[in-house]
């Protein structure tokens, strides 16, 4: 078929079946070089905006933080710290016990907080209370408990690692 | 077929509401004229194809940039911590570059095919301004990563205002966003880069695409010359738009070629108290400007320098001026006087814009 065509006269020919098959061979070259194109474009694409996620990744595989100078935390407070990419506390009881337990509300994620009045944790989300020793899920919609940390004190810090 | 009344497709109820049907008519009787200067007929889509790399690399690298005081240490992330950030920065930078390079060919093509002429002025008027825009892109672009190369050049380029008599110093003062560029500058050009400069944009080239639409490609004098049934043509769809389409597939294999192969650089970050590195020079297309006001300045040297200076943007402008008015001094249909003038204008434009270009790379120490 002839692609140089007077404007006064555009001829449509009839398609042989040969040129019906070589069109469907080229038809499907077309589509697979069209889908090595995307996927060499999707992926580099994709790798580039997963980058963070990949690196948060890392960072959960954190087993151990050392908090300099925590040791000299006063009695009944907290000090909240990320544990890996995710927000955890280290209670100082009035008691003198050392907890440190993940920071994050079992039931839709909020930052929880600890009130030394009450000796409880508490998530102002949708009032979820926790022990503050066990980190149990005592009242309020929280499914699960929040999990414990081991803490070691020693004269340079507080050492925080997965239990 | 279905009858009008009662659309039974999904195709026939969408047309019955947008008029699709109007549409295909409309491609299908398009043509595209097809003669020994056919091959410059592409050069609009690329630029147009390379327009859109620019939209969507630009936005992935929105992802990470920061502007302000952190700009620098953004583009570091994308460029070496961020998977194959350095990948889609090149792409951009590299993208830009051969975008302006594109519509500058698009345009000299345009000019010298005469395609300026009625009824196609405001194709031509358009595409100046499009072009203009484009290259306040790519000034206030190449100052985003804030490195030494981008900091200088934004530094020198913002003299260039300052010659303006009278309100030079306070135009330029508003650009910066101060006396001097800092992360004021960036954070203004960040605004300009990624907000204003397309809203500017978009519906112009929406103007100018829809002018093309209208009006079909202009053919050279040397076409129109000839009788009516010795012109050729081919539709447009689908053999024109067929070529397009393997153009942009061209274009984009260069890009990735040119983008992943020689990764645009980032250099140290930007420190008001690092001298100058040597060898620094604008931009290629800037370089011609730069140029002819560098030996305009050679020309009125000492106490002449800066009314020499003044001469110089003055003369450049009126250039300016006179190269967008073309379509309202070359109007004739048939090529005289006048055409022949405009051809010559044209010559002597491409001469100053190579020769300069030419210098300027030539004397960079």
């Amino acid at each position: 078929m002839s692609e140089l065509t007077n404007p006064a006269t555009i001829v449509q020919e009839p398609e042989t079946p040969g040129e019906q098959a070589t069109r469907r061979a080229f038809l499907a070259a077309a589509g697979a070089a069209g889908l090595l194109y995307t996927a060499a474009l999707a992926y580099p694409i994709y790798r580039y905006l997963a980058s963070p996620e990949e690196m948060a990744l890392s960072a959960t595989a954190v087993t151990e933080v050392t908090l300099k100078d925590a040791q000299k935390l006063p009695l009944a407070s907290v000090l909240m710290f990320k544990f890996g990419t995710a927000p955890a506390m280290l209670i100082h009881h009035a008691d003198g016990r050392w907890i440190a337990l993940t920071a994050v509300c079992t039931h839709l994620g909020c930052t929880v907080q600890y009130e030394p009045q009450a000796d409880r944790i508490h998530c102002a989300c949708h009032g979820g209370v926790y022990n503050a020793y066990t980190g149990a899920n005592v009242s309020g919609p929280p499914p699960k408990p929040l999990k414990l940390f081991k803490t070691a004190v020693n004269d340079a810090g507080v050492e925080v690692s997965r239990a | 077929m279905t009858s009008k009344t009662t659309p039974s497709t999904v195709y026939d109820w969408v047309d019955e509401r947008l008029g699709l049907s109007e549409l295909a008519a409309f491609a299908r009787h398009k043509t595209v004229p097809v003669h020994s200067q056919s091959f410059w007929y592409y050069w609009g889509g690329i630029s147009l194809f390379l327009f859109l790399v620019q939209c969507f690399t630009g936005v992935l690298l929105l992802v990470y940039y920061r502007p302000g005081a952190e700009a620098y240490e953004s583009v570091r992330q994308i460029t070496f911590v961020m998977h194959f950030g350095w990948l889609i920065r090149s792409a951009h930078a590299w993208s830009a570059n051969l975008m302006i390079f594109s519509i500058l060919v698009h345009m000299f093509s345009v000019y010298f095919m005469k395609a300026y002429r009625k009824p196609r002025e405001f194709g031509w008027l358009s595409g100046m301004v499009l072009l203009g825009i484009a290259s306040v892109f790519g000034f206030s672009g190449y100052l985003l990563p804030m490195d030494e190369l981008s900091y200088f050049a934004t530094k020198v380029g913002l003299q260039i205002p300052m010659a303006i008599p009278f309100v030079g110093s306070g135009v330029a003062n508003m650009l910066r966003g101060g006396p001097d560029v800092s992360e004021f500058t960036v954070q203004r050009f960040f605004a300009l880069h990624v907000v204003v400069l397309p809203a500017l944009f978009l519906p112009l080239l929406a103007f100018h695409l829809w002018l093309v639409q209208r009006h079909g490609n202009a053919s050279p004098p040397s076409e129109e010359a000839k009788p009516a049934n010795k012109r050729k043509s081919i539709p447009f769809m689908p053999n024109f738009l067929r070529k397009d389409l393997a153009m942009w597939l061209i274009s984009l294999n260069i890009l990735a070629l040119l983008a992943s192969v020689f990764p645009w650089a980032l250099g140290r970050q930007a420190d008001s108290l690092v001298p100058a590195p040597t060898g620094i020079h604008p931009e290629w297309y800037f370089m011609s400007p730069f140029e002819m006001l560098k030996l305009l300045g050679f020309v009125f040297s000492g106490k002449n320098a800066e009314a020499g200076e003044i001469a110089g943007i003055l003369l450049f402008t009126l250039g300016i001026v006179l190269w967008v008015l073309i379509p309202f001094y070359d109007t004739g249909k048939p090529s005289g006087q006048r055409g022949r003038a405009a051809h010559y204008f044209g010559l002597l434009a491409v001469f100053a814009l190579l020769a300069t270009t030419v210098i300027g790379y030539w004397t960079i120490r």
